[in-house]
């Protein structure tokens, strides 16, 4: 089972970011070995279409489950097209993230959230 | 001769000052002819009683992927720089809204499984205000793309600059759009205001049109007791200030009812029409 997890960091000491398609990595490996790769998400700096191209970073890496806070439309057609299951997990370190999540506590994704959350507060930055 | 009024800042005038320009010239004689390339808001046609003669709809390509000929090699979906198309497994997804238009993806397909099929974007309508020609462009809502509406709207103008005096009312900002707007004028007319947003635009959309090395001057708007704050950066920027537009009462009353100033004040038509002698003159040293 390979697994993503949008994250702020490189490692599983960092937080998970509620971002998908502008997180700057996705936290990408086994849940159960705890073996992962640190991934620079290459719609982090995209123009437009950053969940898109987030998506198909994931599917193409062979991932089977992402790990996020929200998930716009566009990124959430791609995900399901390629029968990617979506969690949604708060802003915890990945370290406690993967323990919900083998604990079964993370609820599914079944729908997308709103277009464009992935830059607001950007201005602010 | 083609005039493009901008701004940078957003509610400065530029639309009070382009219709008024354009009616004071129209009224004087001269063939004018104004385009409304705010095509996400385009209200210059409020100031004007229009008679629309000619509707046309502005569309872009966008691929359509023939899955019978498609071998989901990914390189479409690699090539599109705004993430337009995914390849998932046996499937291809086309993301209409992040679509340029650009047509790169048949290019590179090795298969010759994608084509391109028209998708619209906005319309343009044309038509006249007594003796102003009036074209104006609209984005469909929901669309994301000004460009394409810009560029349809401004086809044929080559032809016309010539024999009309052209004035574009640009949108604000400084990105895609405004350059789309501006490209190819002889003159930019900036509009400011004296206030801080008001110059800090403005020296944006200065850097632009110097960039694009138009010759240019502006216009203040809603002059009063702090124009030492645009008149001083000009005046250091060597920028010529050809007037001034008071924040007066009875200009804002007659704007908020939709009635151009210059269309009841003579002296408003008098200053419009100096203003456009001063803006000939300088592009006089350049095409002229």
């Amino acid at each position: 089972m390979r697994i993503a997890i949008s994250a702020t960091g490189r490692d599983l000491d960092s937080r998970l970011d509620s971002r998908f398609g502008r997180c700057p990595y996705f936290l990408v490996g086994d849940p159960e070995t705890l073996e992962f790769e640190a991934v620079a998400n290459p719609g982090a700096s995209a123009g437009g279409g950053a969940g898109v191209k987030a998506a198909q970073e994931l599917v193409d890496r062979g991932v089977q489950v992402v790990i996020t806070g929200q998930c716009g439309p566009n990124a959430y057609d791609v995900l399901e097209a390629a029968g990617i299951k979506i969690f949604q997990a708060p802003e915890e370190t990945l370290r406690r993230v993967l323990e919900l999540y083998r604990e079964g506590k993370l609820a599914q994704l079944n729908g997308p959230g709103s277009a464009k959350q992935g830059l607001k507060g950007w201005g602010s930055q | 001769m083609i005039i493009t009024v901008l701004s940078g800042k957003g509610g400065t005038g530029k639309t009070t000052v382009a219709v008024n320009l354009a009616l004071s010239l129209a009224e004087e004689g001269h063939r004018v002819l104004l385009l409304d390339a705010d095509v996400e808001e385009p209200n210059a046609g409020l100031y004007l009683d229009l008679v629309v003669e000619e509707t046309f709809s502005v569309d872009v390509l966008m691929p359509k992927v023939d899955e019978s000929l498609c071998t989901y090699c990914g390189k479409c979906a690699e090539f599109c720089q705004f993430n337009a198309l995914a390849v998932i497994g046996e499937h291809v997804l086309v993301f209409s809204e992040l679509c340029h238009g650009c047509g790169g993806c048949s290019l590179v397909c090795p298969v010759e499984a994608i084509r391109e099929v028209p998708r619209l974007v906005g319309t343009i309508e044309k038509g006249r205000a007594g003796s102003l020609k009036f074209w104006s462009g609209r984005m469909k809502v929901g669309e994301a793309l000004a460009v394409p509406v810009t560029r349809k709207l401004k086809e044929g103008l080559a032809e016309l600059k010539d024999e009309f005096i052209v004035i574009i009312d640009a949108p604000p900002g400084s990105s895609c759009p405004v350059v789309e707007a501006v490209r190819g004028s002889d003159y930019a007319l900036l509009v400011t205001e004296p206030t801080p947003f008001g110059k800090h635009d403005f020296e944006i959309a200065l850097g632009l049109v110097r960039d694009m090395e138009f010759p240019h001057g502006v216009i203040i708007n809603r002059s009063g007791d702090d124009d030492k704050l645009i008149e001083d950066y000009c005046r250091e920027q060597d920028v010529p200030v050809l007037l001034k537009i008071p924040f007066s009462p009875r200009l804002a009353a007659l704007g908020a009812r939709g009635i151009p100033f210059s269309k009841v004040i003579p002296y408003w038509r008098d200053k419009f029409r100096q203003v456009y002698r001063k803006i000939k003159e300088s592009c006089r040293c350049a095409s002229w």
